[in-house]
């Protein structure tokens, strides 16, 4: 079972890399960023690679596969990519509720 | 390389062809693998279940860390009037033939963009074009994973990943043995070349665009014998 704090580690570390890359400061990245909606820190486009890295580092890091654009997160009213906290909550969500394969 | 529907006719040619050459090839079927072959790794499963396809896929990016190119071949067809076809059996086309393609792009695609490198190619059909009467949940089905490709391209295009689609005329395989042969000959006295496909033509098209040196084509369609 995956720990949140890693959950959250991972997609902390994911977040500051795409940031990086897009030529924003890594450092500010903090839990509540914001990743999607207007006043997102990376793109469409950029939400997709993100959400992509976090699920390939957490099947070759830590072994879970999970598909986190899932039918749980598609019927939310909330997006559950918003900022790293909710992501990572919905990250330990997915994989309890046995939606990893 | 991953190909779909590899048990027995095109599939199966296509993974015994690449597997000979030195490619790592993993296939899958319903069944069991019908051949063995260096280099070649069988997986039974329901290619349209998604949590199938999920495992199957990470299974193989845990064993090999890549994956360079699919080959969506897996398909099911049903020639009959629509008049005589059951809701069971269009659904059940659908689920194979469209949503399992997707998903086999999609999990596959996510591991190609690692590396940023990938060629997929998705096979469609000649009946969609030329209208063949008797195939229209097959031919709808082949549009709509022709239209799918196409889109999903565009989609991938950033990550050095092409997607193409390679439509065959009649191949002499299970999945065309129930068909009337007069039915067979009308259809291949429509196309330029008048002979049926074979499967090396089927090879030939997919070294085409699974080739490094294919990095800009993409969101194309091949039909073998002048079909357009």
């Amino acid at each position: 079972m995956l720990d949140r704090t890693v959950a959250l580690d991972i997609v902390l570390s994911t977040l500051r890399d795409a940031v990086d890359q897009n030529g924003g400061d890594p450092a500010s990245v903090t839990e509540e960023t914001v990743i999607v909606g207007p006043e997102a820190v990376i793109d469409s486009i950029g939400v997709v690679s993100l959400i992509v890295d976090i699920e390939q580092r957490l099947e070759m890091d830590h072994q879970v596969s999970v598909t986190l654009a899932n039918d749980r997160a598609m019927s939310q009213r909330n997006s559950p990519f918003r900022t790293p906290a909710v992501l990572a909550d919905h990250i330990i969500a997915t994989e309890s509720e046995g939606l990893a394969s | 390389m991953l190909i779909t529907g590899t048990r027995k006719g095109i599939g199966r040619h296509l993974a015994e062809t690449y597997a000979r050459r030195g490619y790592i090839v993993e296939g899958c079927s319903r069944g069991a693998a019908s051949f063995e072959g260096e280099g070649y790794t069988h997986t039974e499963m329901d290619i349209s279940e998604e949590k199938a396809v999920k495992g199957w896929i990470s299974g193989i990016a845990r064993r090999h860390g890549r994956i360079d190119c699919v080959l969506n071949n897996a398909a099911i067809a049903s020639m009959n009037h629509v008049l005589l076809t059951p809701a069971a059996t269009a659904n059940r086309m659908l689920a194979v033939n469209v949503t399992a393609t997707m998903l086999v792009c999609r999990d596959a695609a996510k591991v190609m963009m690692r590396r940023r490198y990938g060629r997929i190619v998705n096979f469609t059909t000649i009946v969609d074009p030329i209208g063949l009467a008797g195939e229209a949940i097959y031919a709808a089905s082949k549009s709509a994973v022709a239209t799918f490709t196409r889109i999903f391209a565009f989609e991938l295009g950033a990550w050095g990943i092409t997607c193409n689609l390679f439509g065959a005329t009649p191949i002499m395989t299970d999945m065309i043995k129930g068909v009337p042969k007069d039915k067979i000959d009308a259809v291949v006295n429509g196309l330029a070349i008048k002979r049926l496909g074979s499967l090396d033509d089927c090879v030939n098209v997919c070294d085409f665009f699974i080739n490094p040196l294919s990095d800009n084509i993409t969101a194309q369609v091949i039909y073998l014998g002048g079909v357009s």
